[in-house]
């Protein structure tokens, strides 16, 4: 019993109560089904913001630790081991958030098979938490793994027309990058002899000071890297991305913005800053390179599509390569502007997906060229569609300027990447979104009235559309506005990760 | 012979008298009952399981040091028999369905399986080639068994011949080490070959015996005969055979390697190395053009062969050879639950004259059947080595004993052609999920309790398997 109240053993496993009374329900009780999902996930939330209130914001530590030893038989040190801290405080109430607004979307997008959705979305959100609560490396790997097999049933059976291809290059391409970290880990427990983070964190300095080199440190690291550079994704890996996002439906595109991606950029801040501390201030130039060059290219090609979700999918590229610059200037405002803008990404890019998802249900197509006037016949949803563009393309005011200026301001004066200069052309990424973002709403929203416009009764958001993006908007507001509080839960956890770095 | 001898070998015995009544019970059977028959044979297995269990702990030798009982051995001897039970399981509603339900074909899976159990006991490479020959012949015949079926015919001709070969590679490596040595028992062959240099004679020997039991587990370069054979035998019996005769193969080379052949490790390792790397990478590359799922398991049955191979590679190495074993082990008993599942899916939608086995037939089975296509789901991960299935758990302990030996690239190796791997397992889900199609299934009680039981235990287990890993971790064999 003690096990199971634990508050963060709770929050990940939860889900699977909701997964065992829909397994025992009849399928044709669709919208019963729709209820227990969402009340399960929104019960979720709940528990999430549980943990927020016994969260120390103050303790750089890890906090609410429930550790148990799991396997220690046959030479395996494995424990049982969830903990959370700064690092990861604001990605697990993103994902606790995202999921029951995910399900609202899909309350008459998915009419098929809306029992099996359901299971794979519950445990989807199991994984996803379990991957930024897990404090070990084997529970980590398998949460990560995991988190694979719902999304590939999601993007593959409630798809689009080319869902196959996508779901099985999404599967082996994040696959691939995972292989190798299997390695890596392994290769760690065996020389430390634990699996569990903070023993290894621990012990690794003097195994790096006698029997590790430099090179296998790099090594490691780029092995760790492959699967999280796949996962973000950082060019030139992204190729996966458009697909998977294009032929997802609307719910997956959302989680996978929002959460997925998102686990690639923790996993670097987890694990590979804080496992090789040399090595990483040894690759920060490399990554900052890639980094910029996936902002400028994510934010040329997403100008170049003529399909609304993927302009949207490929500005994640763009986006997530702030992320990562950010966080690879190795400094307190690279690193927490990183982190708020993981968040930010999610809030925006996750409405503009929702957004993109309600009125291709209406419509049946994304071409941007058919639309037009929009406006007039939807005032609200423009109104909303434009309040998350702007969030996106960076105005003051809104959440996306907070995170984007932190990161740049923290990447001009970085030390570990050296030089100014990618800072600078990255900042013409902001310019660059701003052009992608208003051309799509200028073709779709303003002027005269399109195709489609022309010829569909097109009805404005109703209720339960509205409420689903809402929660979103006030988010936007709010970090835009008072940031203050998110840095807060941020700063010590970071701080203290900066200052085992050798800079 | 005393008492001790015979208890030693206790089960052997006891099931080697069960397999000879039940031949002469079985010609008053009436034929239209055989299912008492297959009652009779799995209740013999299920007792001899029972005398095997109370002999986890003890350790001994027996007949002038020829079988020896260890943990090991009892480990094998409990996978051996819970194969046996699983392929009598699968065998019992498909060969009545295909119409070669025989009696026969229950005795000779026990003669098969008592020569798998005898192959666990070895200590000496006389009790080893004679084990090699008593579970060989029964497979050759029940390879054949749906005669006058062409396939399967050619299939058992092919096992036959090409098994015979390979039996006679294991023959003259015998008679090699012995001139080498001047004694076949393990013992005397790690004694006589740690002193002074290793000769080349013994090499040889140790290398055609290689040779032999290569063939047995079906890895590259001595797999040609594999995927015919399985795709021709009735799937009952490859579903056995892929499990039964590789558990048998694997044990006789570890106990064979580790013991005897310690002193010539250097040499061997190389070979080992590049047996497992091939066998892998053939095995999962040439899986990928597969359309016939008993073809495409078969080419995957070679690709573990290769996984399980990694475990041998360091088996000089005295600091990682008991985990090494242990992976082995560990390994061999999730592929097998792996196997039998998956063949038991197989069989389900198996239909007379080879119908109902092409990929493109699982289409739409998650439709129709959901419960049927979930499990198949959870041993394709399970062979992928995805999480939550013990798969993956089996995959983290052998890459690990692989990297403790200090053998990164062939870990390295093993993670991409696992990769490789998914791509022609998943395509069975993307059928199974995301094509549409009309599938027919038979329904049989033994079939689908296979299914679940195996499915059950695949993921279960891999959230607690710290049982298992501490049964096999103590199933070591003592290194002389």
């Amino acid at each position: 019993m003690e096990f199971l109240l634990q508050p963060l053993t709770l929050l990940t496993f939860f889900p699977l109560l909701g997964v065992l009374v829909i397994l025992f329900m009849n399928s044709g009780w669709k919208n019963a089904i729709r209820w227990v999902a969402l009340v399960t996930t929104l019960i979720t939330f709940g528990i999430s913001l549980w943990v927020l209130s016994l969260f120390t914001a103050s303790n750089p530590d890890l906090q609410l630790e429930a550790k148990y030893p799991w396997i220690q038989v046959a030479g395996w040190n494995i424990y049982y081991y969830l903990a959370v801290d700064g690092l990861s405080i604001l990605l697990v109430l993103l994902t606790a958030f995202l999921t029951p607004i995910s399900i609202l979307s899909t309350w008459t997008a998915v009419e098929d098979r809306v029992k099996d959705f359901m299971v794979f979305f519950l445990l989807l959100e199991v994984g996803m938490t379990g991957v930024f609560l897990a404090q070990d490396l084997f529970m980590f790997y398998i949460f990560w793994e995991f988190t694979l097999v719902p999304m590939y049933f999601l993007i593959g059976l409630w798809g689009g027309p080319r869902r196959i291809y996508a779901a099985v290059k999404f599967f082996m391409y994040t696959m691939a990058g995972s292989i190798l970290m299997l390695v890596a880990i392994l290769f760690l427990g065996i020389q430390t002899g634990t699996f569990n983070l903070p023993t290894m964190l621990a012990r690794l300095p003097d195994l790096y000071a006698t029997s590790i080199n430099p090179q296998t440190q790099m090594l490691l690291f780029i092995a760790f890297a492959a699967a999280f550079a796949i996962k973000v994704p950082m060019w030139p890996l992204h190729s996966w991305l458009p697909d998977a996002h294009v032929e997802a439906p609307t719910a997956g595109s959302v989680i996978l913005a929002g959460v997925l991606l998102k686990m690639g950029t923790y996993g670097f801040l987890r694990f590979n800053i804080q496992l090789f501390p040399d090595a990483t201030v040894q690759a920060a130039p490399w990554i900052a390179l890639l980094a910029t060059i996936g902002i400028i290219y994510g934010a040329a090609v997403s100008y170049a599509q003529a399909d609304v979700k993927k302009l949207v999918a490929y500005s994640s590229v763009s986006h997530l390569g702030f992320v990562m610059l950010g966080m690879f200037a190795l400094n307190a405002q690279g690193v927490s502007g990183a982190i708020l803008q993981m968040i930010n990404h999610g809030l925006s890019t996750g409405a503009l997906f929702l957004l993109v998802g309600m009125v291709y249900e209406q419509t049946h197509t994304r071409e941007i060229k058919v639309y037009g006037g929009l406006w007039k016949v939807m005032p609200v949803f423009g109104t909303i569609m434009l309040i998350s563009a702007l969030s996106s393309m960076g105005l003051p005011g809104l959440n996306g300027f907070v995170g984007e200026f932190t990161i740049l301001l923290g990447a001009f004066g970085s030390k570990a990447i050296g030089s100014p200069w990618y800072a600078g052309i990255s900042a013409i990424g902001v310019i660059m979104a701003a052009v992608y973002i208003l051309y799509m709403f200028q073709k779709m929203f303003l002027g005269p009235a399109g195709e489609i416009t022309h010829h569909h009764e097109l009805k404005d958001l109703n209720w339960r559309e509205i409420l689903t993006v809402a929660p979103l908007l006030i988010f936007m507001f709010w970090i835009g506005l008072y940031p203050a509080p998110f840095f807060n839960l941020i700063a010590p956890a970071v701080e203290k990760l900066l200052s085992a770095l050798p800079l | 012979m005393t008492q001790t001898d015979f208890y030693i070998l206790l089960p052997l015995t006891v099931l080697t008298v069960w397999a000879c009544v039940l031949l002469l019970v079985d010609l008053f059977i009436p034929k239209d009952r055989k299912a008492i028959t297959a009652f009779l044979a799995a209740l013999g297995l299920a007792v001899t399981l029972g005398f095997t269990l109370t002999q986890i702990g003890r350790e001994g030798t027996g007949f002038n040091g020829m079988v020896t009982l260890d943990g090991f051995s009892t480990f094998t001897n409990v996978l051996i028999l819970v194969s046996g039970l699983f392929g009598i399981a699968l065998a019992y509603g498909y060969i009545k369905r295909m119409g070669i339900d025989r009696g026969e074909y229950y005795t000779l899976m026990l003669f098969s399986i008592i020569g798998m159990l005898l192959m666990a006991q070895a200590a000496d490479l006389i009790i080893v080639f004679l084990a090699l020959e008593l579970l060989s012949i029964p497979l050759y015949v029940l390879a054949a068994f749906a005669r006058p079926n062409l396939q399967s015919e050619e299939a058992g001709m092919k096992y036959f011949l090409l098994g015979a070969f390979s039996t006679g590679f294991v023959v003259y490596g015998t008679a090699l080490v012995f001139g080498a040595t001047g004694t076949t028992s393990f013992s005397g062959i790690f004694t006589a070959a740690s002193n002074g240099t290793p000769s080349l004679l013994l090499t040889i020997g140790a290398a055609l015996l290689l040779v032999g039991f290569g063939f047995k587990v079906a890895a590259v370069p001595f797999h040609m005969w594999t995927p015919d054979v399985y795709q021709g035998a009735p799937s009952s019996v490859t579903a056995f055979m892929s499990s039964g005769a590789k558990i048998a193969g694997f044990v006789a080379l570890l106990r064979v390697f580790a013991t005897a052949f310690p002193s010539i490790s250097t040499d061997m390792t190389d070979i080992l190395w590049a047996m497992s790397a091939l066998t892998m990478t053939v095995g999962n590359f040439v899986a990928i053009s597969q359309t016939n799922i008993k073809r495409m398991l078969a080419y995957s049955s070679i690709a573990h062969a290769g996984y399980i191979l990694m475990a041998f590679v360091s088996y000089g190495n005295k600091d990682v050879v008991s985990i090494s074993i242990a992976a082995g082990l560990f390994y061999l008993m999730t592929y097998m639950l792996t196997n039998f599942g998956a063949w038991a899916v197989v069989i389900s939608l198996e239909k007379a004259e080879d119908k109902g086995l092409e990929l493109s037939d699982y289409a739409g089975l998650a439709k129709k059947y959901p419960a049927l296509a979930a499990a198949m789901t959870v041993f394709m991960l399970s062979f992928i080595g995805f999480p939550p299935t013990l798969g993956m758990v089996g995959k983290f302990y052998l890459f690990r004993a692989a990297i403790e030996g200090g053998f990164i690239g062939l870990a390295v190796l093993g993670v991409f052609t696992s990769l490789i791997s998914a791509y022609y397992y998943l395509r069975v889900v993307v059928n199974m999920y995301m094509r549409e199609g009309e599938p027919v299934t038979e329904s049989e009680p033994w079939l689908g309790f296979t299914t679940t039981v195996t499915a059950v235990l695949i993921v279960v287990m891999s959230f607690a398997p710290q049982v298992l890993f501490l049964l096999a971790s103590t199933a070591v064999f003592k290194l002389f």
